[in-house]
């Protein structure tokens, strides 16, 4: 058997499912229940990656969610996934896994000596220090940079899994199913309130799962096993394994990731592969439990150096020992529980070595009845070996364990399993903005105050024997469900020696000499790199954080940190509660994209509206573009045409005949009232008390700084009934802004507003035969030029169908527009379509409408205005009503000094000097192209076409005082070298005097 | 991510379905022809942007489409209250202020 570290019996793993599997190329055996980690271990393997700055060789060092090294690159091609723990990774026949990092591996990697050689050379701040000018060859450096540090590779191809979001409510949200939140569940469960109880691993029960301590003299996983069931039972209670609660948000929102294949296959067979859980919770009960500290010494990352409580959990829950010869180094009673399980499990304890001088706990006292060597008052101040730990350096330390009292002696070991007191998993606790407060006598940060319904029970608040755990879940589950319970529990743990604060063992030279004492190990800080930052001048711990990198990446500082920061203070001289800590911040632990993004991707990623002729619009092949989410025809190209032939053939047939456009996706707001008229008044420019039922007016609509905000027309339909149309991408703002002004301001009249724009489809038609087209199909209108005038609105059947014809017109030719209930639009756009054949009818897109109205000057809010465009500016004076009684919205602005400047930028025509040239879009407009840089950039072009139907190049935009600059040269310099030069005209380039649509 | 409890619907649903549309209780000046420019300009651009209790209002734009008051705590995201249009708060800076001051003299006696 090859799995040479693993037992013959005992542990939750099933032996008679082996499980077959990869590890940088070479193959293994594991089995059902294992981790990646476990069966790792379980081979022997040590190396498992490099570290990130120094290469050096890192193993496994935790158990869980804590493990900085064993980052893994995990399945091949579209399936890859860089970076999950391996401590987290369930073990499946087939699994195929490699270390991120190492060149060309990581046994023998190259980049060590690197480490090796300029470790000296690369103190805390190298990269800034070192790689700070030429500034200009940072990207330069930086490629290689990540290249050689970076960890994991993404796949470029398309993820082949899918994803789903769920929307979760409940009362009592339990995050953690370890003895605490177990117990909180059940007793929230048995209220019969709705409960979710997530954990992020496999099977609920956590530290119970590897514990040989009893509950109420059950053995604990069985006891763990037993109320699982009870739970799974309940029909109230969410049981959520595999379900990481990585963020808790305002309002007690948890977004939870539950992984439902991962531990199948590298692809989801069926199904989806993880689902995102938004869970909104009345109450929430935090049972994140704790997470042991490593201790701080000499070379203290070399493989075969871990946390003592995972050494436990390794061989009692997956049967497997990671060592032959043992050294426990702790500063409290939990360690001994490990020397214990090593020597239950028949391999050689060395020696438990402890800084403390006087411990006499249970444990303690179970470890010397076992026969087992206890050195008090000494600590492991540096491991010794290369690739794999072969012996630790034990001196004697005095009480505070702050100073070497002895010379120390070797002990040889090829395993380290340090205990160094723990620290409550507060992250989830931070998220919504509560500080974590330091605590003596836990040593450690708790949660802080907060204003979430939250609860704590177990280890997160300090309170690590298991009775207590259990005992505090009951209090919990029943403060947040409401109830009152006498349960206790019993578990026999009441005897425990103090702990001892231990953050960096001391060596017999400072930290700048003695061999790396590292304190995160996934970023590669050391003391010596903390107490050189201090030093530096960094003081806030937020900055020794940004300037060492402790606390980055994916660990999140989760073994790190309270060791950095117990360092940083002793170096500061100050205490641990005066330095405080950084906050934790979403997410606990990775989350994939692909979970968060769900299903919104690809064409879900944003609805798309289509108007009801869409159909025939892509049965004649438009081509489309994106107006907010409507899919707009761009334009409808024929075989064999460039897109400007295809523009300049549906300009010329507007010009001459008529052209057609699907106008439906203006918004349309339907106003009634007795009060709209005078509401239309305070919102527009112009007067609109005396427009007269069958007319309609264009309209500007301003903030209140007097900027255009939004234009449309509008008609009046009868006194108190009003339709106003609105810009495409404006629809939802313009009614917000209407239901604004009324229910703030003016609720005293009587008007109200509804968006009709997905029930109404509108057909616009334009050109010298659009009058023809119309009459073939509607007979009960007199549409002679004397009867329905320009701007005049009726109502009639057309083709028909009941419509609403308005005369109104953005080509500047005779136009129509029909409305029909959207239901019958794609009816009448053929209609009209047969109507017009014998005039050649010619659909057009919103390109040629933006030719069109171009031509005539006609502005588009939102592309030649951008909200600093007042309508004087945009030379539209003659919108503005100046005897209106109520001051409308944005009129007082006008005599605002800066509003009134006559040097402000105004929307002029510029027509090219070259008539062949169409002006970039976007062009800076300049009076001198001659200037020396930085040169009075004047203003810029903001719409620029080819006009056929005139032979040149049109164009508007800004220009500092353009409507007194009429016929002078401004001069638009490219990037391309080239300078255009442009004459400033009026915007009116085609039928300046309106003849046509008056017609 | 907030829960509002919208008064008009009178049910807390999600943020998403809410957009937030600034400083509560400005008033539109009576006759805006008659205020100096600087009022005037005070009126349009600035707005208090207090570090605690603000009062916004938001719009229940997916939903009623009604506009109303929230009492929120801008550091903390705390909402004290909700409030149709119209009325008034009954939680200010002011009465947590005081509520405040009686909870410590309640705990110095």
């Amino acid at each position: 058997m090859s799995q040479v570290n693993r037992l013959a019996a005992g542990g939750r793993i099933d032996r008679s499912k082996p499980m077959s599997f990869s590890f940088n190329g070479k193959t293994f055996q594991g089995f059902h229940g294992d981790t990646l980690a476990s069966a790792l271990l379980a081979n022997g393997v040590g190396i498992v990656g490099r570290s990130f700055k120094y290469s050096r060789a890192r193993g496994i060092l935790g158990h869980g969610a804590e493990e900085p090294n064993a980052l893994m690159q995990l399945h091949q091609g579209n399936a890859t996934v860089p970076n999950p723990r391996a401590t987290q990774v369930e073990l499946f026949d087939g699994l195929v896994s490699g270390s991120t990092n190492g060149w060309p591996s990581a046994e023998f990697d190259l980049m060590e000596w690197v480490g090796k050689i300029g470790g000296k050379l690369m103190p805390v701040g190298f990269y800034y220090k070192t790689f700070m000018a030429p500034q200009k060859m940072w990207m330069t450096y930086e490629k290689f940079i990540r290249k050689a540090a970076g960890f994991g590779k993404l796949s470029l191809e398309p993820d082949p899994d899918t994803y789903d979001k769920l929307n979760v409510h409940c009362d009592v949200m339990v995050v953690g199913a370890g003895p605490a939140g177990i117990a909180a569940a059940l007793e929230a469960g048995r209220s019969g309130k709705r409960v979710i109880i997530v954990d992020e691993q496999n099977e609920f029960g956590g530290t119970l799962l590897a514990s040989n301590q009893t509950v109420d003299g059950v053995d604990a996983a069985a006891w763990a096993e037993q109320a699982t069931t009870e739970l799974v039972g309940m029909a109230n209670v969410t049981v959520m394994p595999r379900t990481t609660a990585f963020g808790y948000y305002d309002h007690n929102f948890v977004c939870a990731l539950e992984r439902r294949t991962d531990h199948i296959s590298p692809v989801s067979v069926s199904g989806s592969r993880q689902r995102l859980h938004r869970i909104r919770a009345h109450q929430v009960i935090l049972a994140t439990g704790a997470i042991e500290r490593p201790l701080v010494f000499g070379n203290n990352d070399l493989p075969g150096i871990m946390l003592a409580n995972s050494v436990s959990t390794y061989i009692n829950r997956y049967a497997v020992v990671p060592g032959h010869r043992c050294i426990v180094m702790t500063t409290n009673d939990t360690g001994y529980q490990t020397a214990l399980d090593i020597q239950a499990a028949g391999r050689t304890v060395v020696a438990v070595v402890d800084s403390r001088h006087a411990p006499d706990g249970r444990l303690v006292q179970a470890a010397k009845a076992a026969g087992i060597e206890v050195m008090t008052g000494h600590g492991v101040i540096e491991a010794q070996g290369s690739k794999r730990v072969t012996g630790a350096i034990v001196a004697p330390l005095d009480e505070t364990g702050d100073k070497l009292t002895g010379t120390g002696k070797t002990l040889s070991c090829d395993l380290i399993a340090v205990a160094g007191g723990w620290s409550p998993v507060v992250h989830l606790s931070c998220h919504t903005g509560s500080r974590p407060v330091w605590q003596d006598d836990v040593a450690g940060f708790v949660p802080g105050p907060t204003i979430q319904n939250q609860h704590l029970a177990g280890a997160i608040t300090g309170k690590y024997r298991l009775s207590e755990a259990l005992n505090a879940g009951i209090k919990a589950g029943a403060a947040a469900a409401g109830t009152e319970s006498a349960q206790v529990f019993n578990c026999g743990d009441e005897s425990e020696g103090a702990a001892q604060a231990l953050y960096l063992v001391p060596h017999t030279k400072p930290s700048s000499r003695a061999p790396k004492q590292f304190v995160d190990f996934q970023n590669d800080v050391t003391a010596a790199g903390i107490e050189l930052a201090a030093r530096e001048g960094f003081q806030s711990i937020e900055h020794v954080k940004r300037y060492t990198a402790m606390g980055f990446g994916t660990d999140q500082g989760k073994t790190g940190n309270v060791n950095g920061m117990a360092i940083v203070a002793k170096t500061l001289n100050k205490s641990i509660a005066e330095t405080g800590t950084t906050i934790f911040r979403p997410a606990y632990t990775p989350v994939t994209f692909g979970a968060l993004g769900g299903r919104d991707i690809g064409v879900l990623l944003d609805p798309a509206r289509h108007t009801a002729m869409h159909p025939w619009h892509l049965a004649n092949g438009a081509a489309f573009e994106n107006v907010g989410q409507w899919k707009r025809p761009w334009y409808f190209p024929q075989a064999g045409e460039t897109m400007q032939q295809t523009l300049n053939r549906e300009c010329l047939a507007v010009r001459n005949s008529v052209g057609i456009l699907d106008a439906s996706t203006l918004g349309k707001i339907d106003i009634q009232g007795k009060d709209a008229r005078e509401f239309l008044n305070r919102v527009y420019t112009n007067a609109w008390s005396k427009l007269a039922p069958g007319k309609c007016r264009y309209g500007l609509m301003l903030k209140e700084d007097g900027m255009i905000f939004d234009d449309g027309v509008t008609a009046c339909l009868n006194d108190q009934h009003f339709l106003m149309t609105t810009t495409s991408g404006g629809a939802a703002a313009v009614l917000g802004w209407l239901e604004l002004w009324h229910q703030t301001e003016w609720p005293e009249l009587e008007v109200y507003f509804t968006s009709v724009t997905d029930q109404w489809a509108t057909c616009s038609f334009a050109g010298p035969n659009s009058r023809k087209v119309l009459e073939k199909l509607c007979t009960d209108v007199d549409l002679s030029a004397e009867a329905m005038k320009f701007m005049d609105y009726r109502e009639g059947t057309v083709a028909g169908i009941q419509s609403r014809i308005f005369r109104i017109s953005f080509t500047g030719e005779l136009s129509f527009e029909v409305n029909v209930p959207a239901d019958q639009g794609h009816y009448m756009w053929k209609k009209l379509m047969e109507a017009g054949e014998e005039f050649g009818i010619t659909p057009y897109g919103t390109e040629s409408m933006h030719v069109l109205r171009a031509e005539k000057g006609f502005i588009i809010a939102g592309q030649d205005t951008d909200g600093s465009m007042t309508p004087y500016d945009c030379l539209m004076g003659w919108a503005v009503g100046k005897t209106k009684e109520f001051s409308f919205l944005g009129e007082r602005s006008f005599s605002r000094p800066d509003t009134a400047r006559a040097d402000r930028k105004q929307l002029v025509g510029l027509k090219p000097k070259d008539p062949t040239v169409v002006i970039p879009e976007g062009s800076q407009i300049v009076m001198d192209p001659n200037q020396p840089i930085p040169m009075d950039m004047m203003g810029h072009v903001t719409s620029s076409y080819w006009s056929e139907c005139l032979g040149h190049g049109i164009a508007m935009g800004t220009v500092k005082g353009g409507s007194e600059r009429m016929g002078e040269t401004v001069y638009c310099p490219q990037a391309d070298g080239r300078v255009l030069a442009a004459e400033i005209c009026s915007p009116v380039f085609y039928d300046p005097k309106g003849d046509h649509h008056n017609d | 991510m907030h829960h509002i409890y919208c008064p008009y619907c009178e049910e807390a649903r999600e943020e998403e379905e809410y957009s937030y549309t600034g400083e509560a209780h400005i008033e539109r000046p009576k006759d805006p022809a008659a205020i100096t420019d600087e009022a005037w300009g005070d009126y349009l651009f600035f707005r208090s942007n207090p570090r605690g209790i603000h009062h916004e209002m938001w719009y229940h734009a997916s939903g009623c489409r009604r506009y109303f008051n929230v009492t929120r705590n801008t550091q903390s995201y705390e909402i004290h209250e909700t409030y149709k249009m119209g009325k008034l708060p009954t939680i200010t800076a002011k009465t947590i202020a005081a509520d405040t001051l009686v909870a410590q003299q309640g705990d110095a006696s």
